[in-house]
């Protein structure tokens, strides 16, 4: 899908917890707090899937989530990108072999779905950054065009 | 019963940014009165017992330390205590005192943490990004003495994996030589008054925060709240007074209950943010004394892995750990079988299970826009709760306040009131 070029200018995140610790939750908050400050890039946390450019998920989703998850992912408008923050998300981690979890969340998206890794356990709030910038450069490809 | 016709539902989660965790609560409304609160958990169920008992007691410790990421040494502290409860370890003394440090560094970091998330609620995003921001400085020195910013990894069964080095604490030289921490109380002290000023004698937010939530001591007594919750109520219940654990026995600590600085034990929104604030102070003094009186010892009793794992493998017996963590008392219970490698049990019960019960009375009789500040009063942690697995699907989907509409009531609510008086 070709993005338009405004898209990339300013990321709307709409933050959902798949049954994380708490602590990469914490970690995101802290990155838009004033020490990191990620809102100077202009990435803004946004109360609604339907305004969100970038869905971050943390967590491994739990069973009673899985529905919610994809509801939330199929309310986001196109193009979107899924950052999957924290090992849980992406690997499940240290719950691999709980009979709660359904993720990693990859397995459950749809396969054309962009998704962008944020390793860490918790994440730090640098990494995060790095993240968003990932997500920019993603999206830029995405566009087609060489800028 | 006419009056039953005109209360509707509003279900608020379990996906809810106001709650930063997926929980669900279904209010039943008369008009903009609450008349019913039903709290249904178990969104955030990730089966850690059932995994806990799938591996050996030391691989467990990372584990439980991830059940909650803003708790993370609380849940580390009660399960190795009970591991070395049910096999008979002791900690060396060192271990102790660096236990209790890094309790209280963490119960700063939650107590700050707090106060900028309740001031979010009512509508005061200034002040989230200040206390968040005099937040990173106590994470910079758990991140200097741990390694990493959240989930320390530093407990272990017999002791603790990282010394605070001498660097930072040398006691018989100027406080100078333990530049970190002395810095970070320092800091800590300087910037409590402000805190106070914001949160206590700003009229805008006491407004906001007196007689709203209330829990009478009789209730608080009758539902079993823990910690900060009922403490505001003036119930004495401190566990690490009760029954100190650690190095809380050596140590001079008094409960912390609005009468005893001059305030009334209302227990409203009000009361519950006093007693954290205090509680900031207390545990700067704590730290203080537990830098003083610290020996120079081992930090391990058990350096040996391999034969500390044979150990438990031989073990057999049932231990308790329990501690006063930020939100008030938690257990862990864990029991060890001759033989297995495995635990054999393990249960854990978090503060916010408890304090759940409050809910009802404090929501009964308060208006919607008061829904996200009385929420946030009991610093609810659904990942530290959700144990229990309850079969209860939320269908509802009408009459759904989203956060932007709850935390725009909210808002709209402190504006109201201050126009009211000024």
């Amino acid at each position: 899908m070709k993005l338009s070029k405004t898209f990339d200018k300013a990321l709307w995140v709409f933050h959902l917890n798949s049954g994380s610790c708490n602590a990469c939750d914490i970690e995101i908050v802290a990155a838009i707090t004033p020490r990191y400050d990620a809102e100077r890039f202009g990435i803004k946390l946004v109360g609604s899937p339907r305004h969100a450019d970038v869905l971050l998920f943390t967590g491994p989703v739990t069973k009673k989530l899985k529905e919610r998850v994809l509801r939330v992912y199929e309310q986001t408008p196109d193009p979107k990108v899924v950052m999957i923050v924290g090992n849980c998300g992406s690997t499940t981690g240290v719950y691999y072999d709980s009979y709660a979890v359904e993720g990693p969340v990859d397995t459950l998206l749809p396969d054309d779905a962009h998704i962008i890794y944020v390793n860490g356990c918790p994440v730090r709030p640098e990494n995060l950054i790095n993240g968003v910038k990932e997500a920019w450069l993603y999206l830029e490809k995405l566009r087609g065009d060489d800028k | 019963m006419s009056k039953e016709d005109t209360t509707y539902e509003v279900p608020i989660g379990p996906i809810h940014p106001a709650l930063k965790e997926p929980f669900m609560i279904k209010f039943r409304l008369d008009g903009e009165t609450i008349v019913d609160a039903d709290p249904h958990p178990g969104m955030n169920h990730r089966g850690i017992e059932f995994m806990g008992m799938h591996r050996n007691p030391l691989k467990v410790i990372p584990l439980s330390e991830r059940i909650c990421g803003i708790c993370s040494i609380v849940h580390q502290h009660m399960y190795t205590s009970a591991v070395e409860h049910a096999a008979g370890i002791e900690p060396t003394n060192r271990a102790r005192y660096i236990r209790t440090i890094m309790m209280e560094l963490e119960r700063i970091h939650s107590h700050v943490l707090w106060a900028g998330v309740a001031a979010h609620e009512i509508g005061f995003d200034t002040h989230l990004h200040f206390t968040w921001k005099i937040r990173e400085k106590v994470m910079d020195l758990l991140e200097d003495i741990s390694g990493n910013r959240v989930n320390y990894s530093m407990w272990t069964v017999g002791g603790v994996r990282r010394d605070i080095p001498p660097k930072m604490y040398r006691r018989d030289f100027s406080p100078k030589m333990y530049p970190k921490i002395q810095n970070t109380l320092e800091y800590y002290e300087k910037l409590y008054g402000k805190l106070e000023d914001i949160f206590l004698g700003d009229p805008s937010i006491r407004l906001r925060t007196r007689n709203i939530g209330i829990l009478t001591k009789k209730e608080a007594l009758e539902l079993c709240g823990v910690g900060p919750t009922v403490r505001a109520s003036g119930v004495k219940k401190d566990v690490r007074i009760d029954q100190p654990y650690a190095a809380y026995g050596d140590l001079d600590l008094d409960y912390v209950i609005p009468s005893r600085f001059g305030y009334e034990n209302t227990g409203d929104v009000f009361s519950k943010t006093l007693v954290r604030l205090k509680e900031i102070l207390q545990s700067i003094d704590l730290i203080r004394q537990c830098v003083k009186q610290m020996p120079d010892e081992d930090i391990d009793s058990e350096p040996k892995k391999a034969a500390l794992l044979n150990k438990l493998k031989k073990a057999d017996g049932e231990g308790i750990g329990r501690i006063e963590a930020p939100r008030g008392e938690a257990l862990h219970y864990v029991r060890l079988k001759e033989g297995l490698e495995e635990l054999d049990n393990w249960k854990v019960r978090a503060s916010t299970y408890n304090n759940l019960a409050t809910y009802a009375p404090m929501f009964l009789g308060e208006q919607i826009a008061d829904i996200p500040i009385i929420a946030a009063c009991i610093d609810p942690c659904i990942g530290c709760m959700d144990r229990a697995e309850i079969v209860e699907i939320n269908t509802g989907e009408k009459n759904s306040y989203s956060h932007e509409d709850l935390h725009k009531l909210s808002v709209r609510k402190t504006k109201d009131m201050l126009g009211d008086e000024l």
